[in-house]
């Protein structure tokens, strides 16, 4: 027992020793702590040694969270007051963090800067990092969804040319079921465990998604409900396969014709690439989703990753630092060459040539046409509830009436703390 | 070191009256004591009054945010359809896998435990690898044998000329195809025990019974049942609360789905509290759980004894 507190005390020691040595010994350069997600980390680390010989007086010191973990993991360091001087955040959780007081606003930052300029960015991207005419974050990438197509079936199902409307999308995914007979295969790909597809088609119906300043859930109105009977139609007449596990390897279905459209992100446009066999490389094609009517192009979501800095830092300008120079034009060129990632500044998309590449322009086009999500702390929560629905709905346990009226209450439910924090500032008012 | 416990322990003994000599099993107990109270009784308390609250994220940015709801939480459990589907999903669990997971690990004893068998050593060794692996490598494993399209269990299953079935992608398969991984990966830890308690039960009474003209179901029946009965009840016990706690299989295989047929009440206790910071709404799922598990002890405990002594 003994030996054992003996250990610990040992261990303790060492810890403070350490901890000291840690204050002490950085005089004269400052370490930053930077947060990233996911396949970024990897990148990242091949940039910062361009930064660090640019400014020898600062250390980066990269932590890599996976992406299940990340949020999790943001909140808790919030809790402890131990935040990191720089991070990557998903731009849909930037009202979270706003709301915990936790972000530094960049507005003073960007009017002086020179490298940052809010023109040369995607305007819909832009505003997902505004709350209030405030700015929190600076977009590092963007992500959007687009139609992934097999070129072969669509021609063959007398559409030469990708769909550019809902009708034509439903007449297309009813002439390749046709085309199959009896054979098990499907039109598109909407896999049911994920809330982007219904909340895209609630999005291009033109529902807002939540109403009243955010405080009710707005889907069993009409927008939202002809959309989600539109899309959830897709599973009742076998367009689209049921259930997620039927398809783990969708290179795979692909090539086999298992289906012949998916909505997806631009991190398939390398895996595409890479995993799909060499004759199927010019048989695959993008397009911008397809829009309600003639005319009305599909919008799809803001998506993508932002660089924020927290007002715990105790280093914030050489934070801003390290912003600007992810923001640089050149190195976001190298960014994107070794991630895929898409840039957010148009700029970029000229020189670097991608502008032009067969199956990145087409996020080009739809990134014209995105809308942010509902900027309010409960998004993921709501989200979530909405893939619930869908997927309910689209295994025929229930109908949309049903299942939209009890969205709605779930919805509302969990924005009650929101409405109640939401009155008491108006009564302080 | 010795001589300072010496030298402590003289001071604290030496005096016979009695004020010393109480005192000293308290101070050998107080550094355990201290750390249960400050990681376990304090934490405990604490839910248990958070339960109460509706701390949540907002409370987290301004403790001010924070309001006193009463019984509103366990309230809202009630009116709450995923807490009764949760309810639901692990009292299946808990009421198919449980059973079947004791019976597997019984019979799995039996035949190790069997003067018939050889290699008894290495049939334990096998038996109790799936104890000791990460879930998560094992998960990995089962996600392949579980593939609808190319996986091992429809592969032998299209060999019979059955159907095909998506065992985790179909909501009616998914509770089964856990307790099927549940059942593989534990019943080693109960075998074991159950081959201890084999062993302890005299080959005598197997002996007279063989010159009474019992046959195996009868010995099995009249002689190794009740002999086993306070392993069972040990097993039992310990087996109905782990299974209540049913919470790493979905979590890795199935994240609840499909349709919430997986979701058990730890794993929407971790969505709620962790996920989605809703901590007092987790923590009166917590005292939930903890109620049914004491309710479900209390019940063995009064059945498995009347059984044993009567």
């Amino acid at each position: 027992m003994i030996t054992r507190y003996a250990i610990l005390l040992f261990i303790v020691c060492n810890v403070i020793l350490l901890a000291m040595a840690g204050c002490s010994g950085s005089s004269d350069t400052t370490e930053i702590r930077f947060w990233v997600f996911g396949a970024e980390g990897e990148v990242v680390e091949q940039l910062l040694p361009d930064f660090e010989r640019e400014n020898p007086d600062i250390r980066v010191r990269v932590q890599k969270i996976p992406w299940t973990a990340a949020h999790e993991k943001l909140l808790t360091a919030y809790a402890s007051n131990s935040l990191p001087d720089i991070c990557q955040l998903g731009n849909t959780w930037i009202p979270e963090f706003e709301m915990l007081n936790a972000l530094e606003e960049l507005h003073s930052r960007v009017d002086t800067s020179g490298i940052i300029s809010v023109e040369d960015y995607f305007e819909g991207i832009w505003n997902t990092n505004v709350i209030d005419d405030e700015l929190f974050g600076i977009p590092w990438y963007v992500d959007t969804r687009v139609l992934f197509y097999r070129k072969d079936v669509l021609r063959d199902a007398g559409f030469p040319e990708p769909p550019r409307t809902w009708s034509e999308l439903y007449q297309l995914s009813k002439n390749i079921k046709e085309r199959a007979g009896t054979e098990e295969r499907y039109a598109i790909l909407m896999p049911t465990n994920e809330w982007v597809p219904p909340v895209l088609f609630g999005l291009q119906g033109g529902s807002s998604l939540l109403r009243d300043n955010g405080t009710y859930g707005d889907f069993s109105g009409d927008e939202f409900k002809n959309s989600f009977e539109f899309y959830t139609d897709f599973y009742h007449e076998g367009l689209a396969p049921v259930g997620i596990t039927q398809v783990t390897n969708i290179y795979q279905g692909l090539t086999e014709g298992y289906f012949a459209m998916y909505i997806s992100g631009p991190w398939n446009i390398g895996e595409f690439r890479r995993r799909l066999p060499d004759y199927m490389q010019d048989n695959w094609g993008t397009a911008p989703l397809p829009g309600p009517s003639e005319g009305t192009p599909g919008v799809s979501i803001a998506g993508g990753s932002s660089l924020v800095m927290f007002n715990q830092s105790r280093f914030k300008d050489e934070a801003w630092k390290l912003i600007e120079f992810f923001s640089r034009p050149d190195i976001q060129i190298r960014f994107n060459e070794i991630s895929g990632n898409l840039p957010p500044r148009l700029s970029v998309w000229e020189i670097s040539g991608i502008k032009d590449d067969i199956h990145i322009r087409a996020f080009y086009e739809q990134l014209q046409y995105v809308v942010p999500l509902p900027k309010v702390p409960e998004w993921e929560q709501i989200a979530l509830k909405v893939q619930q629905y869908a997927e309910i709905v689209s295994m025929g346990r229930m109908t949309v009436p049903q299942a939209l009226t009890a969205l709605d209450r779930e919805v509302d439910r969990i924005l009650d703390k929101r409405r109640w924090i939401l009155s008491r500032a108006d009564q302080k008012e | 070191m010795t001589q300072a416990v010496t030298t402590i322990g003289k001071r604290i003994f030496s005096r016979s009256s009695t004020g010393y000599s109480r005192r000293a099993p308290y101070f050998f107990l107080a550094p355990a004591l201290f750390m249960l109270c400050v990681f376990f009784f304090f934490p405990v308390i604490a839910s248990f009054f958070m339960s109460f609250t509706d701390f949540d994220i907002y409370g987290l940015s301004d403790i001010s945010l924070v309001r006193l709801v009463g019984l509103d939480n366990y309230a809202e459990l009630l009116r709450d359809p995923l807490f009764w589907i949760a309810l639901k999903n692990t009292f299946y669990f808990v009421l198919i896998g449980g059973p079947l997971s004791i019976a597997v690990s019984l019979s799995a004893a039996l035949l190790i435990n069997s003067k018939l068998a050889r290699l008894k050593g290495l049939f334990r060794l096998v038996y109790f690898t799936p104890v000791v692996t990460t879930l998560v490598s094992v998960a990995i494993v089962w996600r392949y044998i579980y593939h609808p399209r190319f996986g091992l269990l429809n592969y032998v299953l299209d060999i019979f000329g059955i159907q095909t079935i998506d065992w985790l992608g179909d909501p009616f398969w998914a509770m089964p195809s856990i307790i099927i991984l549940a059942v593989w990966k534990n019943f080693g830890y109960n075998m074991i025990i159950f081959i201890a308690g084999l062993q302890n039960i005299p080959d005598e009474l197997y002996e007279a019974s063989k010159i009474d003209g019992a046959n195996a179901v009868s010995q099995f029946m009249s002689i190794t049942l009740p002999m086993l009965a306070p392993t069972m009840l040990f097993v039992g016990i310990i087996t109905m609360i782990g299974y209540f706690q049913l919470f790493a299989e979905p979590y890795i295989m199935t994240q609840g789905g499909p349709v919430n047929s997986t979701l058990s009440i730890v794993l929407y206790m971790y969505q709620e509290g962790f996920r989605w910071w809703n901590m007092g709404y987790a923590a009166a799922l917590a005292f939930v759980l903890f109620i049914i598990i004491f309710i479900g002890t209390l019940i063995q405990l009064r059945v498995q004894k009347s059984g044993y002594e009567g």
